[in-house]
């Protein structure tokens, strides 16, 4: 058997599972794994420019492939840097391994230079984590690492390696395992046949159906299952933050998303609904709005590959714990064999209504803001826009904040894995980062990332990864020079109020700044050279621009949701109310 | 209402430390604690000790399930159930009325005089919880210097048993 040493192990492990791309930063405790790294050609490896970067960068590989991504870091400052990352991963369920290095063995505990307790720091925020303590080790933890991470509910698993383990002169033979087993950890696959019938039954026989999908579609490939169970049954579908792309957008089914800034059809719908099929949703505050209010007529079917998720905010009638795909290819098969069929009548009642609700006031069949004009570019009409140029079919991240909520309601998409947005966590600064990871899947696709100027000044510095591994991002920048969403709560609960929400004339130049790194600028200030514009940076394949579009301040993004209420209690702009 | 929870879990490094801070994460109380290696020395053995109603125990069971390390849990206090807790109190027994009225408490509280010096007696108790909350109640009085309790162990009755 082949000697190797652990840092040779661990990037031979990599390798075995087939991890391509690795992204990350060197460091002290790290430095026998960059060794290793730089004597092969198997894995490759990005260095970013903060490891927070890293982790979203691998991060958005992981979203827009359904791959695992992999994050490599030091440790002390290196690990806690990674951590806003993981977290962002964590609340998202992506699928990821983040390996850090640590001090030496014999060093843990001693307060050594650059000693973090990863495991520790790390624990609330992961699926799991382990120390591996001796190199013969390395293999089967990097092994048992990916199996949890993808697995189950996936989510991030970090592995935490001491220096020592990793000693070039300790060498050790090198097999990795054909197959993981673990007797603590066993994800359940397909759900109970019974419970699945019993759905089936209540969705065929529903008057008022809605189907909520969430992320749990996407992360597990089932948009296909969804999409024929909805189109055979002619039920609306609506989407979570993290679902959209799960069902496709420009569909006659399609209601928009729901939730605080869903879609008054979307929304309305639910709260009238007799029978809610939640897949791969977890009733989250930023849906649900007042849980004692929420939905008072309805049967909830809800299916989840995690078990916690069911009836943990809302009481699901038939709970079905299992993954979305196998549980929908059941239900696909089940609903032809049944010998009953659906209330056609109450279903064509139902579509009248739900077109009744979007032709009064949905905002895909009027515009519902006073349109751009002039100097005054509406950040509603910029993704409009952008839907246009890149006639819909561009990988879109966005940063958090109003541009996150109009590039939601305002991008349809229509496949899944194309949206790429920290939905959970609501993480400023993932955009750019996790930009990076889809392009360098798809060096082909147009990847754009849709920000704010609050946004992407925090990972900023990623413009530098860009040039140096050559991806051509583009990024959309909504300059209202202020922080949007928080000058909207301001203004709606604060008699705006702007407590350190402007940033007054501190803005860089983000023409000149984008130069700086070897890019290309552009600032758009009048409606009428948008599109002209945004023509000029797409055409430009393969160079990174930087699109900074000045848009109206005292823009709102609306619908909203009004605290305390139900899901059909929204704002519908500044002055009218459901 | 009062739950007690078992757990088996792998006795891994941190395994106990991915528990204790769930509760603390999910803001659930921890009452008491005992954790100990089983016959097979790879697993642990906890019991947890807990309030809450129905909704809020089948949230903690399922929480505690997730955990990768955590091979099974059981809520005991829905099946029929034993618990136990060792208890150890020293108490102030310096005249020989209040020694032999002690004494004779023991007694019928089925404990053990384990220690004595002409100024304490140290009495071993053992029982549920219920049982060691009026022990102390009836020598309340008499002077307790200190008391050690173990937690609850439980286990459930009949043929149902925890194990891999």
């Amino acid at each position: 058997m082949e000697l190797l040493s652990g840092g040779e192990i661990l990037i031979r492990a990599l390798k075995d599972v087939g991890i391509k791309t690795v992204w990350g930063y060197p460091g002290g405790a790290a430095l026998h794994i960059y060794d290793a790294l730089y004597r092969q050609e198997d894995v490759h490896h990005i260095l970013v420019r903060h490891e927070q970067a890293a982790v979203h960068a691998a991060d958005g590989y992981s979203r827009s492939t359904g791959e695992v991504g992999t994050a490599l870091v030091t440790s002390g400052p290196g690990a806690t840097n990674a951590i806003t990352g993981i977290a962002t991963a964590y609340m998202d369920s992506i699928p990821m391994v983040v390996i850090s290095g640590q001090v030496p063995l014999t060093k843990i505990g001693q307060d050594a230079f650059q000693e973090t307790d990863m495991v520790g720091v790390s624990r609330p925020i992961v699926k799991h984590s382990f120390l591996v303590t001796r190199t013969e080790d390395i293999a089967a933890t990097i092994a048992k690492a990916y199996y949890i991470a993808s697995t189950g509910r996936p989510g991030p698993v970090v592995v935490d390696i001491p220096k020592d383990v990793t000693d070039p002169s300790h060498k050790v033979p090198y097999s990795y395992p054909e197959q993981v087993k673990m007797r603590s950890y066993q994800p359940t696959d397909k759900g109970h046949r019974g419970q699945i019938k019993r759905a089936v039954k209540t969705l065929i026989e529903a008057k008022r159906p809605v189907i909520y999908a969430g992320g749990g579609v996407v992360l597990d490939n089932a948009s296909e299952q969804l999409t024929a169970l909805a189109q055979k049954l002619n039920f609306p579908v609506t989407n979570t933050l993290m679902g959209l792309g799960g069902y496709p957008g420009t569909d006659r089914q399609y209601l928009g998303m729901l939730g605080m800034h869903g879609t008054f059809e979307a929304n309305t719908a639910m709260h009238h609904a007799d029978v809610i099929f939640a897949i791969g949703a977890r009733f989250d505050d930023r849906v649900t709005n007042d849980l004692d209010k929420f939905c008072p007529h309805a049967t909830i079917i809800h299916v989840d590959v995690d078990p916690t998720s069911v009836s943990k905010n809302i009481e699901a009638h038939i709970p079905i714990v299992g993954t979305c795909k196998a549980v929908l290819d059941e239900m696909n098969s089940l609903s032809e064999q049944m010998a009953i069929e659906p209330d056609e009548e109450a279903l064509a009642e139902w579509w009248a209504q739900l077109d009744q609700w979007r032709a009064d006031k949905g905002i895909y069949t009027a515009s519902r803001y006073e349109e751009s004009s002039g100097n005054c570019i509406k950040p509603q009409d910029v993704i409009k826009m952008l839907y246009k140029v890149t006639e819909g079919d561009a990988i879109i991240t966005s940063d958090v904040g109003q541009h996150q909520m109009f590039a939601a309601q305002y991008y349809l998409f229509d496949k899944p894995r194309t949206w790429i947005n920290s939905g959970g966590l609501g993480t400023m600064g993932f955009g750019l980062p996790a930009a990076m990871g889809c392009q360098l899947a798809f060096p082909d696709k147009a990847v754009a990332c849709v920000t704010g100027e609050g946004s992407i000044q925090m990972n900023i510095q990623e413009l530098s990864t860009c040039s140096q591994h050559n991806l051509p991002v583009k990024i959309i920048n909504l300059n209202n020079s202020a922080l949007g969403m928080v000058r909207q709560w301001q203004d709606m609960n604060y008699s705006s109020r702007y407590s350190q929400s402007l940033y007054e004339d501190s803005l860089p130049d983000f023409v000149k700044l984008a130069e700086s790194y070897g890019h290309v600028g552009m600032k758009i200030t009048h409606i009428d050279e948008l599109e002209e514009k945004m023509r000029e940076c797409f055409a430009m394949k393969d160079r990174v621009v930087f699109m900074d579009i000045v848009v109206d301040r005292s823009e709102h993004v609306y619908p909203m949701q009004m605290p305390g209420g139900s899901m059909r209690d929204l704002w519908l702009n500044k002055t009218e109310r459901t | 209402m009062k739950r007690i929870i078992s757990i088996l879990l792998e006795n891994e490094s941190g395994a106990l430390s991915r528990v204790v801070g769930l509760f603390a994460q999910r803001g659930y109380n921890i009452d008491t604690l005992t954790v100990a290696p089983t016959d097979d020395d790879t697993l642990s053995r906890l019991t947890l000790t807990t309030k809450g109603d129905d909704h809020m125990a089948e949230q903690i069971v399922k929480q505690l399930h997730k955990l990768i390390d955590t091979i099974k849990v059981v809520d005991l206090t829905v099946g029929s159930h034993i618990e136990r807790e060792l208890m150890m109190v020293r108490i102030k027994a310096t005249e020989n009325d209040i020694r032999a009225e002690l004494k004779s408490c023991v007694d019928i509280f089925r404990g053990h005089i384990i220690d004595v010096t002409s100024q304490t007696y140290t009495v071993q108790l053992v029982g549920d919880s219920e049982k060691l909350d009026a022990f102390i109640e009836a020598v309340g009085d008499m002077g307790i210097m200190e008391v050690v309790r173990s937690g609850v162990s439980g286990i459930s009755r009949g043929d149902k048993f925890l194990r891999v």
